[in-house]
């Protein structure tokens, strides 16, 4: 097991639906910092391992751990969606919207709104409605409205499948900078590419198990399992 | 067809003329109607709502009495009302009986049931969109609510008109209840069933047409009001 | 628009200075035209607002009973004994009378206007089952209907299609009766002020047995102690005076007097 605090601990997690298998047994511990990218060809059980970790998805089994008390965890957690739930508001009033829910003072909140807006580059747009935004203004508008609750941990799905270069970048760089000042990140993706540009480690899946564990330089560069060799030379797997 | 004609000339006739009794009358079809929208709304949204993002055991059942109810025949409201209200039932020490506020609350009855039938149908869609983002964000479920209204408000105002139709346009049961007493309780409604009864058709026709301009009148007011029409589509 | 404004604040301007009470009275005496006549002078001479209930006779007892009205003015002087006995009223007290007449088609295909009296009129309509239009409410003139069917020895039970019980009030009954072509029994007064006419006409009147007696009940207040006293001996006193006589007497519809005023002071 790699060194440093332990995060959260999963252990047989099952998720089934239908009787159906969807997720496990996943038995696996994830330390406090760093970057964990979570890879796999679509279908592989994802979206449901994350969503198990923010606790949106009911497990049929097993267990999960957290390092910190229970009902801190979600309060402190951030989740964006692979299709970004835009609310029927103004760009301003979605950034807003986290920190309404908190109570906070209106004049903390425009600060912060003001603050994020420009850090994703929608300072011109902060008055058009948010259904209106292209694709890729959508997906920093929903990745600074889960920044703006500074959450100890961030997920991400898929956050740029479907986005142009630019976009990516722009996204990427906001999700590094966020990870330096001490954010802790957990995005799923298929894309080798980003893995290699963003992740201090990697979770590989297959079919809803955990295939490979570990840091990023041994998993990309070396893996042990054929299913992951197979997947980082760009074969199909199934 | 010529009673018809009568009819538009008779409307004519009272406004330009300013009735002062249609002008009694239609004030009060007004406020009592419109007090019954919003005592009506304040519980039926929220709970058309609540209905959208709760799942629990009786949901269907709730549903479907719900959308049974949208139906309940006014008479029958207002009977019951009537036997609540009257001198020797229950709440007969308030002298409610036979006063605008018997009326009101005849027609909050009729039509919370159909105006938290259309919340919910609007607010289900909504809340499939934002299901995720709201769970996500620990929202307690007052915040949900809360939320789903303030962002569903179109569809809502639509129910909402629908009820304040279905309200002003009664006469079943606030005919019971209120008693069509001139100068006390006679509304638009409950004159025109009168004159109706006189045989005078084109007075009746008239205050018809007065009725359905009020309507009309009141629809696009709320809609201007609330600049829907502006905003564009979300 | 200064007279809009006029009317809106008036609309809100408190009434409290007027003594109210709740009257129920007869379709039929509504649709005479005698209380728009009569209530404006009530409250002038008397400072009384009458708040009028318009119902059949039958709803009109009900709402007595219940206490849901000071007083009511109707005309089914069998039902008002009944309801003097029960202790809901203290007594009842004669005010006027005015008569029922039966209309029907112009051409009168049972020809009662040839009729001697009222009995013989309603047998003719039944004999050749010529369409006829009954209240069917259980209201004073639905009543009297039925107790002059009682008198031909017929029963309506065994009516067939013919008889049209619409169980509604006596416009509603004569815009039916319009609509049909059909005989019907009603008061004078509802008749005169009918608008919607059409093919019908007066076809038989004049027989005493048709007099429609109306008169005044106060509801009991020791049976329901919140009702207002001083306004139903206020109504009562104006509705028995030399002023309500004069008036009453002197009301016309088309040059027609169709009340007479008959209480005995």
């Amino acid at each position: 097991m790699v060194a440093g605090i332990n995060l959260v601990a999963l252990r047989a997690v099952c998720v089934k639906r239908r009787s159906k298998l969807i997720l496990g047994p996943v038995s696996l511990d994830l330390k406090g910092s760093g970057l964990t990218i979570v890879l796999g060809p679509n279908g592989a059980g994802k979206t449901t391992f994350l969503k198990v970790l923010h606790g949106i998805e009911r497990i049929s089994s097993g267990s999960v751990q957290w390092s910190m008390a229970e009902r801190s965890v979600r309060r402190t957690q951030s989740y964006v969606f692979q299709r970004p739930v835009m609310l029927r508001r103004t760009v301003r009033q979605n950034l807003a919207y986290p920190m309404k829910l908190l109570g906070q003072q209106a004049s903390k909140i425009d600060e912060h709104v003001i603050y994020w807006a420009n850090q994703i580059g929608l300072t011109e747009m902060l008055n058009s409605p948010a259904t209106r935004l292209s694709g890729g203004e959508k997906q920093k508008l929903a990745l600074g409205r889960a920044l703006i609750r500074k959450p100890k941990i961030l997920f991400l799905d898929e956050p740029c499948a479907n986005l142009d270069g630019r976009s990516t970048r722009e996204i990427e760089t906001l999700l590094l900078s966020a990870n330096s000042s001490g954010t802790r990140i957990i995005m799923a993706t298929h894309d080798l590419g980003q893995s290699r540009r963003l992740a201090t480690d990697v979770v590989f899946l297959l079919n809803g198990q955990v295939h490979e564990q570990g840091p990023a330089e041994d998993i990309l560069c070396s893996p042990q399992t054929s299913e992951a060799k197979a997947f980082l030379k760009g074969e199909i797997v199934e | 067809m010529n009673e018809i004609w009568a009819g538009i000339v008779e409307a004519f006739r009272l406004i330009i003329t300013l009735d002062r009794d249609l002008f009694e009358i239609t004030l009060r079809s007004l406020q009592v109607s419109m007090s019954a929208l919003v005592i009506a709304c304040i519980f039926a949204l929220p709970f058309g709502t609540w209905l959208a993002i709760r799942r629990f055991r009786f949901r269907r059942l709730t549903i479907a009495t719900l959308n049974a109810l949208m139906g309940l025949p006014p008479v029958v409201v207002g009977l019951i009302v009537y036997l609540l209200l009257s001198r020797s039932g229950p709440f007969g020490v308030l002298g409610l009986l036979f006063t605008p506020t018997a009326m009101i609350i005849a027609q909050v009855i009729i039509i919370t049931p159909l105006i938290a039938s259309l919340t919910h149908q609007a607010m289900r869609e909504l809340w499939a969109e934002y299901h995720d983002l709201l769970i996500s964000l620990n929202t307690t479920s007052r915040q949900r609510i809360l939320t789903l209204i303030w962002d569903g408000r179109r569809a809502l105002l639509t129910g909402a008109l629908a009820g304040f139709g279905r309200a002003i346009g009664e006469v079943g049961a606030i005919m019971i209840v209120g008693g069509n007493i001139d100068h006390a309780t006679r509304v638009l409604t409950t004159a025109i069933a009168l004159e109706t009864g006189k045989g005078d058709f084109a007075l009746a026709l008239g205050l018809g047409f007065v009725l359905i301009a009020l309507a009309l009148l009141v629809n696009f007011a709320i809609h201007t009001l609330s600049r829907t029409e502006q905003e564009g589509t979300w | 628009m200064i007279r809009l404004i006029a009317i809106v604040v008036s609309l809100f301007a408190t009434t409290a200075l007027a003594e109210k009470m709740k009257l129920a009275v007869t379709t039929s005496f509504h649709n005479s035209g005698l209380s728009d006549l009569l209530l404006p002078v009530i409250l002038e001479d008397t400072g009384l607002e009458v708040q009028l209930l318009i119902v059949g006779t039958g709803q009109a007892l009900r709402l007595g009973e219940a206490g849901d009205v000071d007083a009511i003015l109707v005309h089914s002087e069998a039902a008002e004994e009944v309801f003097v006995e029960n202790g809901y009223a203290p007594y009842r007290r004669e005010i006027m009378y005015n008569d029922f007449v039966v209309v029907g088609p112009q051409t009168d295909p049972a020809d009662i206007a040839s009729a001697d009296t009222a009995v013989d009129a309603l047998t003719r309509i039944a004999i050749i089952k010529a369409p006829f239009v009954s209240r069917g409410d259980a209201s004073g003139t639905h009543k009297k209907e039925l107790f002059l069917w009682t008198s031909t020895k017929l029963d309506p039970k065994l009516f067939g299609t013919w008889y049209n019980a619409v169980g509604a009030g006596m416009g509603a009954s004569l815009n039916t009766a319009s609509g049909l072509g059909a005989y019907i029994l009603t008061d004078r007064a509802s008749w005169l002020n009918f608008a919607n006419k059409g093919e019908l006409d007066l076809l038989f009147e004049g027989d005493p047995i048709l007099f429609n007696q109306y008169a005044y009940l106060p509801i009991d207040s020791k049976r329901h102690p919140h009702v207002n006293i001083q306004a139903q001996r206020l109504l009562e006193s104006w509705l028995t005076s030399k002023r309500a006589e004069t008036l009453i007497n002197g009301y016309t519809v088309d040059g027609t007097n169709v009340f007479v005023f008959n209480a005995f002071r």
